[in-house]
Order: C-alpha cells, then sequence, then structure tokens
C-alpha cells in the first residue's frame, strides 16, 4: 500500500517535471515577453505566429533548418552505408582479419570529438573543408562511423552463416549478397541505426561552431546557440526556436517510437 | 592451396558428387573467401585512418609545440604545455575539478535515479510503457534545447522554479541557480539527469526484464523481505547494465560541452567551465598546441576515471 503510493508519486512529480516545461515552452512560443511573464503556465491569448516568423524571416532559422536537412539527409545514409558495407565484410570474413578491422573501426569510439577538435580543424582548413557543409558531412561521417559499425557490424554478425554459405554456391558475388540477404535481413538494425544517426547528425553542435563562420552555413543548433547571446531574456524568441529545431525528431519520435528506443540504447550500450 | 581445392570441389559438389561428399563440403566452403570482400570495409577503414587516426597522432605532436595555428613558425617546447596546466593554469585547473565534480555528482545521481525508474516501470503494462515513452523524451531533443528550457526554469526573475515556489509559499527557498557560482554546477547537473536518465532507464529495464521471476518467488518464501531481495537478486543481477550505464554516463557527462555552452552562453562563467569548453576556448584564443594539450589530459582523464570505475564496480559483491 505505501510502497504503491510512493511509486505513483514518484512517478506522478517526474511526470510533471517533463510534462510542464515542455507544455511551458510550447506555449511560451506563441506569447510576447510579458505575457509569458505574466502567466507561464496560461494558453497562449492567441496563436500568433510572430515569433515564429521572427526567428524564421528575422533571423534567417529557415536557412539553418536547410542546412540541417541538408547535412543530415546525406550524412545519415553516408554513414549508414560505409558502415554497412564494414560491417558486412566482418561478418563474412574469418578470423584474425575480421577482428583486426572491426577491432580497429570501433577503436574510434574511445577518442571524444572534443579531444580532436586542433588537428580536426587544421587538417579540414587543408582541405578547404571549412565553413561549408561538405565539411560538416565529412565531420559527422567520421566521428559517428565508428558507432554505426559497431551496431550493424554487431547485429549481421549474428545472421545465420548458411544464408551467405547458400547464396555463393550459387555463385553469387558478395555485392549481391550484400544488397539482396546481409541488408534487407538487416533492416531492423539498419533502422535503428539510422534514428540514432539521424538524432546525432541533427543535434551536432561542436563541428558546426567549430568549422562555421558565415551566418549563411549556420546549422540549426549553431543558429540556436547564437540566439543566446543576442536574446538574453526573450524567452518566447528562443522557445519558437527549440520548438522549430526539436521538431523533425519529435514527429519521427511519435511515429517511430521502438525504433528510437532500440537505437539509442544500442548507441549506448557500447561501454 | 586447401582453399583452391575447397573452390573445385564445391563447384563440382551439386552435381557429382553423392551425398556425404556434399557435407564434407558444406562444412569446408567458409574457408573460401571472394577476395572482393576485402574491398568492402576499405572505404570506412580509410576514413577513419585519414580523419580520425592521423589527427590524433598529430594532436600528441601539436601538444608538444607552441603553433598558434597560423603561422609558420614554432617551437617544439617538450612537455612545458602539460606543465603548464597543471601548475600554471587556474582555469584549466578550475575547468578539470569542475568536470570531475560534474562527472561523479551526475554518474551517481542519474544511475540511481534511473534505476529507480526502471525498477518502477519493470512492467509491461499501458501505463508503464506510456511513462517510459516520456521519461525517454527529452533525450532526443538537442542540447542547445534542453539548455534553453532549463535557462528559463532557472531565470530568477521570471523563471519557473521560483513562480512556483512561490506559488506555493515557500518564497525561502528561492534562489538564483546559475547566478549563485556555489551552485551552479549542481543545477546543471540536474538538467543533465532530466536529459539523459529516461535512456538510462531503459538500458535498466532490459536488464531487470531478464531477471528469472521464481527467483523473487523462492526468496519470497524463504520470507526475504524487498531490501533483501533487491540486494541479492536484482542488484547483482543487473550489474551489466550498471557497468553499461555508468561507463555511458562518464563519457556523456564529460562531454557536455554542448549544454553548457546553451545554458552558461560561450565562452562559459568560470564555475560552469569544464574541460571540453576550455580547450573550445583555448583553441578560439589560437593557442593550438596548449589546446592539444589539453585535449590530451582529456582523453586520459576519461580513460582514467573509467578504468577506476571498472575496477571499483568489480569490488561489488556479484552473488552474495
Amino acid at each position: 500500500m505505501l510502497a504503491s503510493v510512493s511509486r505513483r508519486a514518484i512517478l506522478g512529480i517526474y511526470a510533471v517535471i517533463i510534462i510542464v516545461p515542455l507544455t511551458v515552452v510550447g506555449f511560451g512560443s506563441f506569447k510576447s515577453t510579458q505575457e509569458l511573464f505574466a502567466g507561464p503556465f496560461s494558453l497562449p491569448q492567441s496563436l500568433s505566429p510572430a515569433n515564429y516568423a521572427e526567428v524564421i524571416a528575422g533571423q534567417n532559422l529557415g536557412s539553418s533548418f536547410m542546412n540541417s536537412v541538408i547535412v543530415t539527409a546525406i550524412s545519415v545514409p553516408l554513414t549508414l552505408f560505409l558502415a554497412s558495407l564494414a560491417g558486412y565484410a566482418v561478418s563474412r570474413l574469418k578470423g584474425f582479419i575480421s577482428w583486426a578491422i572491426f577491432g580497429f573501426l570501433v577503436l574510434g569510439m574511445a577518442i571524444p570529438a572534443q579531444a580532436n577538435m586542433v588537428p580536426l580543424y587544421v587538417l579540414f582548413g587543408r582541405l578547404g573543408l571549412l565553413d561549408n557543409l561538405a565539411g560538416l558531412v565529412v565531420a559527422n561521417v567520421v566521428s559517428t562511423l565508428p558507432i554505426a559499425v559497431f551496431i550493424l557490424g554487431g547485429f549481421m554478425r549474428t545472421l545465420p552463416k548458411e544464408l551467405y554459405e547458400a547464396s555463393s554456391i550459387d555463385g553469387t558475388g558478395p555485392w549481391r549478397t550484400y544488397t539482396s540477404i546481409a541488408l534487407p535481413l538487416s533492416a531492423p538494425s539498419v533502422a535503428a541505426a539510422a534514428i540514432f544517426l539521424f538524432v546525432i547528425h541533427w543535434n551536432e553542435l561542436l563541428y558546426p561552431l567549430l568549422f562555421i563562420q558565415s551566418p549563411g552555413n549556420r546549422t540549426l543548433p549553431l543558429a540556436l546557440l547564437s540566439f543566446q547571446g543576442e536574446f538574453q531574456t526573450n524567452y518566447p524568441l528562443l522557445f519558437a526556436g527549440v520548438i522549430l529545431a526539436s521538431l523533425p525528431v519529435v514527429v519521427a519520435y511519435v511515429f517511430l517510437q521502438r525504433y528510437f528506443v532500440a537505437g539509442i540504447t544500442a548507441g549506448a550500450s557500447k561501454g | 592451396m586447401s582453399t583452391h581445392i575447397g573452390t573445385a570441389a564445391k563447384r563440382k559438389a551439386p552435381h557429382s558428387h553423392p551425398e556425404p561428399s556434399a557435407t564434407k563440403v558444406r562444412r569446408r566452403s567458409p574457408t573460401r573467401v571472394n577476395p572482393a570482400l576485402y574491398l568492402f570495409p576499405l572505404p570506412a577503414v580509410a576514413v577513419i585512418a585519414f580523419f580520425l587516426l592521423m589527427p590524433t597522432l598529430q594532436a600528441f605532436q601539436y601538444a608538444i609545440t607552441d603553433w598558434n595555428g597560423f603561422s609558420a613558425a614554432f617551437n617544439y617546447v617538450g612537455l612545458d604545455n602539460f606543465i603548464r596546466a597543471f601548475t600554471g593554469d587556474s582555469l584549466f585547473t578550475n575547468a578539470l575539478t569542475n568536470n570531475l565534480k560534474f562527472v561523479l555528482l551526475v554518474v551517481i545521481a542519474q544511475t540511481a535515479f534511473s534505476l529507480v525508474l526502471a525498477l518502477l516501470l519493470t512492467k509491461n503494462s499501458r501505463g508503464s510503457i506510456l511513462l517510459r515513452a516520456l521519461f525517454f523524451f527529452p533525450t532526443i531533443l538537442s542540447s542547445v534545447s534542453v539548455a534553453f528550457i532549463w535557462k528559463f526554469i532557472y531565470d530568477p526573475n521570471f523563471g519557473l522554479a521560483n513562480s512556483v515556489l512561490g506559488a506555493v509559499g515557500l518564497e525561502s527557498l528561492q534562489g538564483s541557480y546559475l547566478g549563485n557560482n556555489a551552485q551552479a554546477l549542481y543545477w546543471v547537473a540536474v538538467t543533465q539527469v532530466w536529459f539523459h536518465a529516461g535512456q538510462m532507464m531503459v538500458v535498466y529495464i532490459a536488464g531487470l526484464q531478464s531477471i528469472p521471476r521464481e527467483l523473487y518467488e523462492a526468496a519470497e518464501m524463504d520470507g526475504a523481505n524487498r531490501w533483501q531481495q533487491f540486494k541479492s537478486i536484482t542488484w547483482p543481477f543487473v550489474a551489466p547494465a550498471t557497468s553499461i550505464v555508468v561507463a555511458y554516463t562518464t563519457v556523456q557527462s564529460f562531454k557536455a560541452f554542448d549544454l553548457i555552452l546553451g545554458i552558461a552562453g560561450n565562452p562559459p562563467k568560470g564555475s560552469l567551465d569544464i574541460l571540453s569548453t576550455r580547450i573550445y576556448s583555448t583553441f578560439a584564443n589560437s593557442e593550438f598546441g596548449y589546446a592539444a594539450a589539453q585535449s590530451i589530459i582529456f582523453m586520459g582523464m576519461i580513460a582514467l576515471v573509467t578504468w577506476l570505475q571498472r575496477r571499483l564496480l568489480r569490488l561489488t559483491p556479484k552473488g552474495e
């Protein structure tokens, strides 16, 4: 009895601590500063899109949104492609060479991106990858390739070997086996990895902060960060930015929740 | 040689050989690897070697110079950068202390809290599934978004925390949160736990659901109370989940760069400066050599703390 009451209390309070701030942000994005400060919990008086119009057009969040879309739309499939190729090879090769390749690729997870910022900046400078979206794509692919190999390679190793052998007896080359057997059978883990990468690449802040100078090349998180200095306490404006930046991920979460949990948890179990 | 024989035998197998040798061939066929297969991991290996391994090695080279990132000339300064970091740079030692404090706080709070949530939501009832989805939700947001939400909660004048405290008559508990330098780091730790506890809860739930129910039934028959059951069944059985949660939370809180910049601004004030933000500031200040040295200390710290935790976790009783 007591246990069930305290269970409900803990869960209820924590649910409130999550729901209330998110609701306040949602409502607040339609309010004026005065209205928000007067009653943060109240419904907005009108669904005026003024804050959204201001951040999208006035603060160029629209173009940052497009930059984020472009970078994410290229870097997620590219990472998945490279990682699944490597994962597939690792699952079919035998013995030391297989472990060596897997180990080499996965070891990168131990190197935090923030520890590499100086040499990466110098290298990107030499390659002309500073201050453009191509550089962000490369950085995203590099930083998440190890974990993607870990997730996909780990899954592909569990596929029954007989499937591969059957197809190689039929005389099918490795490329056909990869596209017609390995990839379709790995669909759940590819989906989980895709979601995981989508969240990371969409929310990435460090690389844009390091590499991007021109406001026109900013991605959403970087554009949002620049608001922080400009609009110290203009919270409604910040909130409209938060909603815009979160919208694609939230919509995806609503429809693909299962893969989110699987993907982000697979990413977490790398320890 | 044997590979060749295997290849030849296999080609013939389906047509000309009777049953017994066909099984023999099937057992051998795995040794035959199509050489084209070695091309598949090449792009990934090349990308990692060029953009991850090489820069990491270069960091060690930069770390022993005074290079400013622009001029062609620089000097090798040996270990001076490392000595400066630990003895002559209060900004760096401050960030190091803050970071270790932050990691310790978040690891303890997040591990405990995510385990509590998981214990309360282990059963797959509709309510549990709904609450799990809710508690997981903050994890998918960007750090900058989370930072802005909590900036408003903590705002001393207009913020949610103080309004709620004021509304229920607890004005005495109202504070300035991030504005209070003695407390600021703790409040960011609260935010970090809110951000990621749901993610770690999911890891714990997977661990909890794998515990056989019979163990609890047997323990109950032996008259073991809840706490005894937790101590002798649950805790040892979730040990693998605990080590995942602790290791992941450690790395995550070492890297709380985005959250700190979002909540404290760039550069953050001293009481909220951590290693990654300090490295960034040093880098932005064109001290490339020194920033590289700080990066190496940063990597070393993560490795050291992770290693210490593994040792400590191994000390926890497994089946007592």
